[in-house]
């Protein structure tokens, strides 16, 4: 008791000794204190932006930029990761010696490289490697690489396009209510219901339909050469596209290991029990393989994503303008560096939160009911 | 009289062949056809991408030309590595001194791979480490048997990655198994404590706390008091890796059965006593090979100081690269880079299965 005393009354102690310098400090070094200065102008240009933002706009609003923007690129890489992650863990299994070799050199060398060092090399193949845009790369119709960026065709806004992702969702939502209703039935009849045959197969004509009830539009926004610049299609910059790289091919080989690990941790005789029952292969991987090895692939899955998302603030090292690197560059205009340092914490606290809270919440859903 | 029917035996083909080159690629290679097909368009696409990688970095390429000749060629210019190799290596440390870095990091190298075997692991081995950490630090700062003064602000290059991870490792460790201990303490305050610290630095990037050091730190310190850069950086370090370090070594102790506790119990031990001679022992035991994984990590981040203008090796080649003379050979020494630190790393990384193996006793 006594030594818990001492202990919350050292921290105490020594929290109020910096609090009163920080004070002390601020003073004579006339520096404002609060969040006060998010109302005003901020006064600095940001290279790209999923809002409407100007120089003119308030530091509350380049910030929310910076966090759109790390939200962008750690959503997509995210994404690309889990996918390109589990694509190499799978090959690591492979019975093919070539393959699975390759994935095995693959892991081992993006995994021992710094996730720096691969940014700046990624970088630096777009800025030195790639030409300017008049003699940019074009591998095939419709897609430039040069050192502006990947600059690639996208179809030509149609309102076809907006209908069949509405379409799209609400094959989603249907398929999720027809797959509870199909193993209701189940459980209770015993007839099994093909609810996710259904759903792909929707998913996929839906939108088809959709789309040729609208006139079947298929004209592209293809981009075109002009003076120095391209315009039309859609640019990802270089900083973004190194970024991208970096991260999902850094934290992929990570993942791939966490899905070799998660495969090979379901044992020999649940498959072979499986296929004396006679599940057909596919009912094997869906019924029997992938709730058990998603129970251990899912925690250490989470961690990487999450690793990814605080990765993600590198891009201050090659300039792109996520959050921290617009609130460095609020720091060195208004030196409020308490604040914001803190909103990066709080920041990166949410995120960190919010997915341990879905962790344990999916922990609980999936843990074995013990009889 | 019968006679027992005649049986004729089909003729058996001859068994296939089980060893050999050929038997082997229809085993590894040809088994089914989608690995028939897998295997020709892996084939295909080393084919288009492995010769015309070799032609560029070992055929065509320079290895220790001027700047100017690089300009003419079609390959890597490799000479930029040892044209450089000093700036490199060393950076900003005053010439005529380069000795002392040098030693500084052969000595901490000899060290770890003095401590690689598992039978040296005792508590000498410890004061050696403390000894050695000592001796480091002195031959880089100076000051002694006529050693000049040379200021953490000129130490650059590959010794300052060594020393920000030697000494964020060894630092980090004791501190991260003071946190575990405290956050699996009955006592709620200091738990309640260990707990908001280790979830806190956990929650947010080491560019953060990196952020914290280099702007935020100076605000603390009462007028006229400063800390050197480099230790604010390596203080960061450390708080960080320790908060990792807590929670795998609290996993290791979430692992020893409840029995031993009692048994530490029931034989009279105090607290301490009972943590230092039963838990700790089989706790950090089974967590070695995580701790290991930790402190990789923890190395390959301490190329994050880059960010707030510290010259570790990472630097020193981006400095290297601005020069005008060397611009545009970033592919060639980031690709130097990468050996670089792929050694190390992978040095600790099969070090640390090859002890999981050892140590895996097979409960």
């Amino acid at each position: 008791m006594v030594f818990q005393a001492v202990a919350l009354l050292a921290v105490l102690g020594v929290g109020y000794y910096l609090f009163s310098n920080t004070q002390a400090n601020l003073e004579r070094q006339s520096i404002a204190t609060g969040f006060g200065f998010l109302d005003k102008e901020a006064s600095f240009e940001i290279g790209e932006s999923l809002i409407s933002y100007s120089a003119s706009d308030s530091y509350l609003r380049a910030l929310l930029v910076g966090a759109l923007n790390t939200i962008k690129v750690s959503f997509i890489g995210i994404i690309l990761t889990t996918v390109l992650g589990t694509i190499i863990g799978v090959a690591r299994l492979s019975t093919n010696w070539l393959i699975s070799k390759l994935a095995a050199g693959y892991i081992e060398v993006m995994q021992n490289i710094p996730v720096l060092l691969q940014l700046f090399f990624w970088y630096a193949i777009f800025y030195e490697s790639f030409p300017s845009p008049r003699q940019a790369l074009n591998p095939f119709e419709g897609l430039f690489l040069c050192n502006r960026g990947i600059i690639f065709a996208v179809p030509e806004a149609h309102p076809a396009y907006g209908a069949m992702g509405w379409s799209l969702l609400g094959v989603f939502i249907l398929g999720w209510f027809m797959n509870r209703w199909g193993k209701r039935r189940q459980a209770l009849t015993g007839q099994p219901f093909p609810a996710l045959r259904l759903t792909t197969g929707l998913a996929i004509g839906l939108p088809l339909l959709v789309w040729a009830f609208h006139g079947a539009p298929t004209a592209m926004d293809i981009p075109e050469l002009r003076g120095f610049n391209f315009t039309g299609g859609v640019t990802v910059s270089p900083e973004f596209s190194a970024l991208l790289f970096g991260l999902v091919i850094y934290t992929s080989a990570f993942v791939a290991e966490i899905v070799r690990a998660g495969i090979q941790s379901v044992g020999r005789g649940q498959v072979e029990a499986a296929m004396a029952v006679g599940l057909r292969p596919g009912q094997i991987l869906h019924l029997v393989i992938l709730p058990q090895a998603l129970r251990v692939i899912i925690p250490p899955l989470t961690s990487q994503m999450l690793n990814l998302t605080k990765n993600s603030s590198l891009a201050i090292a090659i300039g792109y303008a996520d959050f921290v690197a617009v609130t460095n560059t609020m720091i060195n205009q208004t030196g409020q560096a308490i604040e914001g340092v803190a909103l990066i914490m709080v920041v990166f606290l949410i995120f960190s939160l919010s997915t341990s809270l879905f962790m344990n919440w999916y922990n609980k859903k999936m843990a074995l009911v013990e009889r | 009289m019968t006679t027992p029917p005649v049986t004729t035996r089909e003729h058996l083909k001859p068994p296939l062949i089980k060893i050999g080159p050929l038997a082997w690629m229809r085993d590894n290679l040809f088994n089914t056809w989608y690995n028939v097909l897998l295997t020709i368009v892996t084939l295909l696409l080393l084919w288009a991408v492995v010769p015309p990688l070799f032609k560029w970095a070992f055929i065509d390429s320079l290895w220790n030309s001027s700047a100017e000749a690089c300009r003419d060629i079609e390959g890597a210019c490799w000479s930029i590595i040892p044209r450089n190799v000093k700036f490199i290596f060393l950076g900003f440390f005053p010439s005529g001194q380069e000795w002392r870095p040098i030693l500084a990091m052969l000595l901490m190298l000899g060290l770890a791979f003095y401590s690689k075997d598992r039978a040296r692991w005792k508590k000498s081995l410890l004061w050696y480490w403390l000894i050695g950490l000592i001796v480091m630090a002195t031959l880089m700062y100076g000051g002694v048997f006529g050693m000049p003064v040379v200021e953490t602000g000129q130490w650059s290059g590959l010794p300052l990655t060594m020393t920000l991870s030697f000494f964020g490792m060894v630092c980090a460790y004791p501190i991260g198994v003071l946190l575990a201990l405290g956050r699996r303490s009955r006592m709620p305050a200091i738990k309640s404590l260990c707990v908001i610290y280790i979830e806190m630095i956990r929650g947010v990037p080491l560019i953060s706390l990196l952020f914290m050091s280099s702007v935020m730190f100076p605000l603390f310190l009462p007028d006229g008091m400063t800390v050197d850069k480099v230790l604010r950086a390596l203080a960061a370090i450390i708080l960080f890796t320790a908060a990792y370090i807590a929670e795998v070594v609290r996993g290791g102790l979430q692992a020893i059965p409840r029995g031993q506790y009692e048994a530490a119990d029931s034989l009279g031990l105090n607290y301490g006593k009972s943590m230092r001679l039963i838990i700790l022992p089989q706790a950090l035991k089974i967590v070695i090979p995580p701790t290991v994984g930790i402190l990789l990590s923890a190395f390959k981040d301490t190329s994050l100081v880059v960010i707030i203008a510290l010259y570790d090796v990472l630097k020193t080649t981006k400095v290297t690269l601005s020069n005008p003379k060397w611009t545009g050979y970033s592919t060639e020494a980031y690709i130097f880079l990468a050996i670089l630190y792929f050694v190390f790393c992978y040095a600790m990384s099969s070090y640390s299965r090859r002890l999981e193996k050892e140590l895996d006793t097979g409960h």
